[in-house]
């Protein structure tokens, strides 16, 4: 045994295999810096721009065509309705559907493995549809055929229906987790199919479902084309007033903005994004608060 | 897979039936168990009394977990497993279509080889079968949970920290937690997969010694890979070798005078 010499397996150059290692660090770190700085760079010039439009008047006035008189409150509202439905709509249907995919298609039999493989399949490519193609189907179910028009629900029901794919697969995510022998032990126990997702499953899934959920909708808050495609309008005067009306949302109302020639606007679009901004990083923190909360106590 | 060395007859011993005919708790008849197309288990008979400890040995993979959980079609919920045969339970056949498996999961209750806690607390975990089972009553539960906790002998040990997190217990002290839920529910039988094969000596030692006080009110099936655990505490032993019972009889004659040849090499250590 002792005829193998340790030194034999000594790499030839040890100072070789140093100097790597030190270069490989370096390089990730560089480009970790450079990552890093564009996005500095690129906040620090929006909020250059907007910071001399930012103020209480911005946030609680309405659109104008005079630029200094205008204001993100429709937009911001609007933004928080459409939150609210997309989420009311995609949620619990995701989570059912993933649900199903994973605790009871493929685990029960009944020869239903090549169908739930299809819509597997289906899911992973509906995630990587463009959002236009999201805002035409839109268009044409919910504004025509159902005769929602241009209204709150039907911009929450497509911008649902694309982010619908994010939340089947984070959810599934999340499920799959969760231990077989948590299951095994809750059906060991005599519970159901039913009480042991209800009581071991779910409550165990739940952080990693609402991390998934949530950056699905930190997604779905910056989308343009589909609202653009469905008619969301840019010039709303007035606050919604229940799902069937008009309605504006902040990349919408920035995107307006930033096609204007007045160099007024331009100033207006930066401090709108100023103002999308917090919002998606309120959100992606509560996300990841979540996720180190639950994961310390499992 | 291969199967059926020439040497290997399989047979239920039938003195063990007249012997205590009385006793009867499980009779296995021509149990052929299979992932997908692939044979497990191939035409397991066998009788499991009432009040005994049956002890399952044989080398990795030769199907004595497989069957085990056949007991309370814990197979069921891997996709693709098939049972042929029959098992009858007071001689009801469990695998009859008529059988409602989440009542036979009550009868027949399961403790695995890696414990396996809710990431609840204590209190939570022994609560839980009762109340999937639809106990409503508070002091019913707490009386139920208490009684629990001290036949797995391990109440001393948690009643001041029944409400913090089962996880936080040592590896020991969770197996035997798994146990005291698995006997909340008051099974009938109890099946333990290689309760202690995670466990050090002490706390192995602490779950042979339940074993022995748990016989008393349940039928125990119990899978070893540890030959000296078997000799220990079962009182019957059968002897699985690739997907075939070789060999089942009272413990002391598996070891000391078996019939087959290679139940004597593998309980002599020759293989395995």
């Amino acid at each position: 045994m002792s005829a193998v010499s340790t030194a034999s397996i000594r790499p030839a150059s040890p100072r070789s295999r140093v100097w790597k290692e030190v270069i490989f660090q370096v390089v990730c770190i560089l480009v970790l810096v450079a990552a890093i700085l564009m996005l500095v760079i690129l906040l620090a010039g929006v909020i250059i721009d907007g910071m001399s439009r930012l103020g209480w008047d911005f946030l609680t006035s309405y659109p104008s065509r005079f630029p200094e008189r205008a204001g993100v409150l429709p937009a911001v509202v609007g933004t928080f309705y459409v939150m609210l439905l997309t989420a009311l709509f995609s949620f619990p249907v995701g989570v059912a559907a993933a649900i199903y995919l994973e605790e009871y298609a493929e685990k029960g039999g009944f020869g239903v493995a090549w169908f739930s493989r299809l819509i597997d399949l289906n899911i992973s490519n509906l995630a990587g549809v463009p959002s236009i193609i999201y805002g035409l189907l839109g268009l044409a179910i919910f504004v025509r055929t159902l005769a929602l028009g241009r209204s709150l629900l039907a911009g929450a029901l497509t911008l649902a229906l694309l982010v619908l794919p994010v939340v089947i697969i984070a959810c599934r995510e999340a499920l799959r987790t969760v231990p077989d022998s948590i299951r095994e032990a809750s059906y060991a126990l005599g519970a159901t199919r039913w009480q042991t997702i209800r009581h071991q499953v779910l409550p165990m899934a739940l952080p990693g479902i609402l991390t998934g959920a949530i950056l699905a909708l930190s997604r779905a808050i910056g989308e343009t084309a589909p609202l653009i495609t469905i008619g969301a309008i840019t010039y709303v005067a007035f606050l919604p007033d229940n799902v069937f009306s008009p309605f504006t949302v902040l990349p919408i109302q920035i995107f307006n903005w930033v096609s204007r020639p007045q160099a007024g606007f331009h100033v207006n679009a930066a401090a709108a994004i100023v103002v999308l901004l917090p919002i998606l990083f309120i959100m992606n923190g509560v996300a990841i608060w979540l996720r180190n909360r639950y994961s310390r106590r499992h | 897979m291969t199967m059926q060395p020439e040497t290997m007859s399989n047979q239920t011993p039938k003195q063990t039936q007249t012997l205590d005919a009385d006793h009867l708790k499980i009779e296995v008849r021509d149990l052929d168990f299979f992932y997908g197309p692939q044979k497990a288990l191939s035409d397991i008979n066998m009788d499991i009394l009432t009040n005994r400890v049956t002890g399952l040995i044989g080398p990795s993979g030769c199907g004595k977990s497989t069957f085990l959980r056949c007991l309370n079609r814990m197979n069921d919920i891997i996709p693709g497993t098939r049972a042929e045969g029959s098992i009858l339970l007071d001689a009801e056949d469990i695998y009859a279509p008529t059988m409602d498996v989440v009542q036979l999961r009550c009868r027949v209750g399961m403790v695995f080889q890696k414990s396996n806690p809710f990431p609840k607390s204590v209190y939570d975990n022994v609560a839980y079968g009762l109340r999937v089972n639809g106990w409503k009553d508070k002091r019913e539960i707490e009386e139920r949970v208490e009684q629990s906790l001290r036949q797995a002998a391990i109440w001393e040990e948690v009643k001041d920290r029944l409400r913090s997190s089962a996880l936080d217990l040592s590896g020991g002290q969770q197996q035997r937690l798994c146990i005291a839920r698995a006997l909340a529910i008051r099974p009938e039988v109890l099946l333990m997969d290689e309760p202690a094969s995670a466990l050090d000596p002490i706390a192995t030692a602490r779950i042979e010694e339940l074993i022995q006080e748990l016989k008393r009110d349940y039928t125990i099936v119990i899978v070893t890979h540890n030959m000296q655990q078997a000799a220990r505490v079962s009182d019957f032993t059968a002897f699985f070798y690739l997907g075939q019972l070789v060999e089942f009889d009272k413990t002391d004659v598996i070891f000391t005078n078996p019939r087959e040849q290679k139940t004597e090499d593998y309980v002599t250590g020759r293989f395995g």
